[in-house]
């Protein structure tokens, strides 16, 4: 049988990326060694940031590390230490696997890192339940740990309509934030600097969804796979300017991939909606996988949810309000529903894969007969992958390649 | 090497080879690979060119595969993670009621109704099971009720609809299987032919197909050459 040899097309901004976060991890533990002035807030991924920024924190993405820990596998080193202190297999798999890491003491970024000896140590730690209740418990874990103050915002859930009256509610939760926050910075809160952080975000959240938007071409020049690694500035860096700099560099290489016709799985036939949580420790198997199948996955909920529209400095509470309680994850089914389907369209899908991710329930929509309904809304295939972002106990290699393949013919047979 | 020799061919006689199964990647001699979903959807489909629903009851994993009348899949389903409800499970349980593989069938004809296994996991039903044996129930209504559990196991996973049909090895040698879905879903339920060779006969006529192809495609360069 004829073995065909992979190339992943490079992305040349990647070189770009890399010192990006290099200098990311390095400024905030030179913060946290007392060697340059700052504070560190760690904050949740659609945690709000702007106002951390504002206030001049250099910010850690707790959920962050947990990719690096699923993508590293380290988790799996981790998830059982976190497991034997109580904190249930079933609940999500990042938190078991940063508690896990944090009570053994390491972090991936000692070795990708040299001289960083521990993730940096928190002043305030700020989350958003929007996305789900793990994240609260996650940092209240560490506020005891590390004794510093935790705050939050705790959105209404489900909505079909994000209505005024939630906003206010949310406005009002961000406003209550402050005297924590200028207190655990020292400095007094400035609605200038809190516009300026939401300017550079919504600049960076529309640059990202620029290059996102990108895999709308035929044939598509980047893929999920390929979002996942370049969303890190989105997600880390998104009230500064540097990642601004970042995603026009890499929307112009892409643009000429577009203009060339270069497609990031040579061969393109098939293009593929991913539903759910990456599983970070079989990305790179996964994009070979359905590579060598000339299958791209081209749209993902989870690269989408750091766009946020709604940004608007000039009217900043609002708009944040409303970016982060808006979110996909945080929205009735419904609604999601109605979402996808325009994903699909847009994006010319052939299949939907949703990834059922057994400790992130939050993230998987497959579980209230989603795929069944867009199958009959849309007329196209769903395949459902029993996984999960970071716990590999729950993955099931041959399975898992055996569905894809399996998908990937049937796809076929309809083309 | 054994089934040429069965067949009573030399390796030359056979023009194309298509593996498929959980090594269908390591048969090095296969021209090209096909899932045993394909394969199995393949097989039943030339027996009956309608619209059916496939079962497969295989030794790791079950399947449930819906195709068209002309034979395209439209969805299909594999078990999840574990291998409740297959194969794997009958003969973990056998072993542990130490009776052959081959008695269960008979056993559990004798059984009216059987008993009802509550547990999904093959490691919780062995406990339950000896529970019912300390309880005083009899081997034929406890082996009764794994055949029922992994009929269970199948009518979770999709809904049937259209001819139903159904393949495999567990029901190659346990045809009660088929009975016991038919009888709980309340359709009829038809063992396809030769169940446990499916697979391989759908990989043949994948085989049999691309050769087809291939002289379809000889011909016509011969013709545009002339
Ligand atoms: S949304 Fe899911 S993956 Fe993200 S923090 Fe919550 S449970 Fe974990």
């Amino acid at each position: 049988m004829s073995e065909k040899k992979l190339l992943r097309k490079r992305i040349e901004a990647s070189k770009q990326l890399n010192d990006l976060m290099r200098d990311y991890f390095y400024r905030m533990d030179r913060v946290s060694k007392g060697e340059e002035e700052g504070k560190i807030a760690w904050c949740t991924s659609v945690g709000p940031a702007e106002l951390l920024s504002a206030f001049g924190f250099q910010i850690h993405y707790p959920e962050n590390h947990g990719a690096m820990l699923g993508s590293t596998r380290l988790a799996m080193e981790y998830i059982p230490v976190a497991n034997a202190m109580g904190y249930s297999p079933e609940i999500c798999s990042y938190l078991t696997s940063d508690v896990g890491s944090y009570l053994k003491g390491e972090t991936p970024l000692s070795k990708a890192y040299p001289g960083i000896e521990s993730v940096p140590r928190p002043d305030v730690l700020a989350y958003n339940t929007n996305q789900c209740r793990d994240v609260r418990e996650w940092l209240e874990y560490y506020a005891k740990e590390f004794d510093v103050p935790v705050v939050g915002i705790n959105p209404p859930h489900g909505m079909a309509e994000v209505l005024p009256g939630h906003i206010d509610d949310v406005v009002q939760q961000l406003k209550d934030l402050i005297p924590t926050l200028e207190k655990a910075s020292g400095e007094t809160f400035d609605i200038d600097r809190f516009r300026e952080s939401m300017r550079l975000s919504r600049e960076c959240s529309e640059l990202w969804g620029d290059v996102l938007g990108l895999a709308q071409n035929v044939p598509s020049p980047w893929t999920f796979f390929d979002g996942c690694i370049h969303m890190g500035p989105a997600v880390c860096l998104r009230a500064t300017q540097e990642p601004i700099d970042y995603y026009r560099a890499l929307k112009e290489e892409l643009e000429q991939r577009v203009a060339d016709g270069v497609a990031a799985v040579e061969g393109e036939h098939l293009r593929i909606y991913w539903e759910g949580m990456p599983i970070w420790g079989k990305l790179r198997a996964l994009s070979e996988q359905f590579s060598e199948l000339n299958a791209c996955v081209v749209v993902s909920t989870y690269c989408n949810s750091w766009i946020f529209s709604a940004f608007d400095e000039t009217r900043p509470f609002e708009s944040m309000a409303q970016a982060y309680t808006e979110l996909f994850i945080n929205r009735s089914e419904p609604h999601k529903q109605t979402h996808m389907e325009r994903m699909v369209r847009e994006y010319k899908v052939d299949g939907i894969v949703f990834h059922d991710a057994k400790t992130c329930p939050n993230n998987s929509n497959s579980r209230y007969g989603m795929p069944q309904r867009l199958e009959e809304e849309l007329g196209i295939p769903t395949l459902v992958i029993d996984a999960d972002l970071n716990d590999l106990r729950m993955y099931s290699e041959e399975t898992t390649r055996t569905n894809i393949e399996a998908f990937i013919e049937q796809l076929e047979e309809n083309k | 090497m054994e089934a040429l020799k069965l067949a009573g061919l030399q390796r030359e006689d056979v023009g194309s080879v298509v593996a498929t199964g959980f090594g269908r990647r390591s048969v090095s001699f296969a021209g090209s690979i096909k899932t045993e979903i394909s394969c199995h959807s393949t097989g039943c489909h030339y027996y009956y060119p309608e619209e059916i629903t496939v079962i497969d009851i295989g030794g790791q994993d079950n399947k449930v595969v819906k195709l068209n009348a002309s034979g395209r899949k439209t969805s299909f389903k594999m078990n999840r993670k574990c291998a409740a409800g297959t194969g794997a499970f009958l003969e973990e349980m056998a072993y542990k009621l130490d009776v052959p593989m081959s008695e269960l069938e008979g056993l559990a004809r004798k059984s009216a109704t059987g008993t009802e296994l509550g547990s999904f996991c093959t490691v919780f039903t062995a406990t339950e099971v000896l529970d019912r044996i300390r309880g005083g129930e009899q081997l034929e209504d406890i082996i009764r009720g794994l055949f029922n559990s992994v009929a269970k196991r199948i009518l979770e996973m999709d809904r049937l609809t259209g001819r139903v049909i159904i393949s495999g090895g567990v029901v190659a040698h346990n045809p009660i299987v088929a009975e016991i879905i038919s009888e709980r879903a309340g359709v009829n339920v038809e063992i396809a032919p030769h169940p446990q060779e499916m697979g391989a006969f759908g990989a043949a006529l994948y085989a049999a197909e691309s050769q087809t192809i291939q002289h379809q495609e000889d011909n016509q360069l011969s013709v545009a050459r002339r």
